[in-house]
């Protein structure tokens, strides 16, 4: 008889009184759950409406990048990174990491120029990007056809993961620390009392001293059930999976100019997405379109003419969550005390859950703050400081 | 025995996956998918739903009619990339 893991999930009814209660069960949520039952606390209750992994989290393409355009973004993907690597040792799950690197393509050469000042910070932080000539991208990646492209530099140390079991490791991790991690459990109304909040879900009431919106790119409706406007909008991102190939391709390749992105998966599928332009929706759109299909097959062709005989089996979308300067939003909700926001990620919250998580649930249990929550408060919109972050890409 | 019984012949799911999976507490066809990989092979489900579907409802004791099918995915078949590919007539060109 072999052993079964325990559920992540709970079928107990809902407990009546929380400490904290984080709604979204994605990588933010449960990761903020695990890092909160690290510091002991676990009086700790996570609402999902749907399955674990069903949002963005277990749509995306599990690139985890430390390439970024600032110093603390850098710094902390490095930590992310980090935290990947020692994850299947620390907390039991596999989550098929492989550090593979990412290799970025520009068709634009005054975007190599651009990026000289960006490498050199990377290099200052220890990140040992650096720019390939012809040759050597020809000898990492023989397959691609580079003849449409005007430079590339490359970081070996960059990864992808697979993001499934990323969050029933956390998930797991946390309920056996006795967090209760309820699915099919929206939250569809929030009172505000002198001593916390009332949530409403389907299966009953809880009262939780503190409540974190961890909901991505459905944090705008959760923030407006305590009346609060957050500044973010969904868009829908498309991304595609062939059938498997033997393993060949070694970094997640992409063309800064398009977005096109793609890597192998430890399961030998090509994964990938392209930027497309998206009419602005105020919910979530989550349909496929053939459109898509034709920019990512065209994309792929272009940059590695032999995939256009791999069959594509899937495609499938998942929300951005998007914020006017791309950054998130983090930290107490001016105006509601008690109400903490880990929005706005802009397509970059998994790969940053495993440290912003980290560094969170330090500042929620007293431990010292870090400088993201200044750098990501909701109040920089209203005082004109906004984050210059110009590694967004997808 | 359960684990002799294939499910889902694209990527050699067995029952006992899916006894698992249930065990785990993953009981919904798209969680049940998501923790075994079943129908993400070439069939992306076609021929292994229903199989799966089935031993769900019985292990969980669950109706099958309870039991939702995971979302199916463009394209119907797997097809090769280059047929999407714009301004090419895939019957004239070789790669």
């Amino acid at each position: 008889m072999s052993r079964h893991l325990p559920p992540p999930t709970s079928s107990a009814p809902l407990r009546a009184e929380t400490e904290v209660a984080i709604i979204g069960g994605g990588i933010m949520g449960l990761a903020l759950a695990y890092n909160l039952s690290e510091h002991g606390v676990t009086d700790v209750v996570v609402l999902e409406g749907k399955h674990l992994a069903w949002g963005a989290s277990g749509r995306n393409g599990g690139g985890i990048r430390q390439q970024w355009s600032t110093e603390m973004n850098i710094r902390l993907m490095q930590e992310s990174v980090d935290i990947c690597a020692r994850f299947a040792q620390e907390l039991g799950t596999n989550v098929w990491m492989r550090q593979g690197g990412y290799l970025f393509l520009c068709r634009d050469s005054s975007m190599l120029a651009r990026m000289e000042a960006v490498i050199a910070l990377q290099n200052r932080c220890d990140v040992p990007t650096r720019v390939l000539s012809s040759a050597e991208v020809m000898t990492l990646v023989p397959e691609l056809d580079i003849r449409a492209y005007a430079g590339a530099w490359y970081n070996p140390t960059d990864a992808i993961v697979f993001p499934w079991p990323f969050l029933w490791g956390y998930a797991r991790a946390a309920a056996r620390r006795g967090v209760e991690i309820h699915t099919f459990t929206p939250v569809t109304a929030i009172e505000r009392g002198p001593h916390g909040f009332t949530l409403d879900t389907p299966k009953g009431t809880v009262r939780a001293r503190r409540v974190i919106n961890a909901a991505g790119a459905w944090s705008p409706r959760v923030a407006r059930l305590v009346g609060l406007e957050l500044p973010t909008w969904p868009t829908r991102h498309e991304i595609l999976s062939t059938e498997p190939l033997k393993p060949f391709l070694k970094p997640m390749v992409s063309v800064i100019d398009t977005g096109l992105y793609f890597s192998q998966s430890l399961r030998g599928e090509i994964v990938g997405g392209i930027t497309l332009p998206e009419p602005r929706h105020d919910q979530v759109q989550l349909g496929s379109r053939l459109e898509f299909l034709e920019a990512m097959a065209a994309g792929l062709y272009q940059a590695m003419p032999r995939l256009g005989n791999v069959k594509v089996v899937r495609q499938w979308a998942g929300p951005y969550d998007l914020t006017p300067d791309n950054s998130p939003i983090v930290g107490e909700a001016p105006g509601v005390p008690g109400f903490y926001l880990c929005s706005g990620f802009v397509g970059h919250g998994f790969m940053m859950a495993p440290v912003v998580a980290k560094h969170y649930a330090l500042h929620l249990t007293g431990g010292p703050t870090h400088p993201f929550f200044q750098k990501w408060r909701l109040r920089r919109f209203a005082d004109g400081d906004l984050v210059r972050e110009s590694m967004i890409v997808g | 025995m359960a684990g002799k019984i294939i499910l889902c012949r694209c990527e050699d799911v067995t029952a006992r996956d899916v006894e698992k999976a249930v065990a785990t507490g993953f009981s919904d066809l798209e969680e049940v998918k998501r923790y075994t990989g079943f129908g993400t092979g070439p069939c992306q489900g076609k021929e292994c739903l229903r199989n799966v579907a089935l031993a769900i409802a019985r292990v969980t004791g669950r109706d099958l009619s309870e039991l939702h099918p995971f979302t199916s995915r463009p394209p119907l078949a797997p097809t090769e990339l280059k047929f999407f590919v714009r301004g090419r007539d895939p019957s004239t060109q070789k790669d």
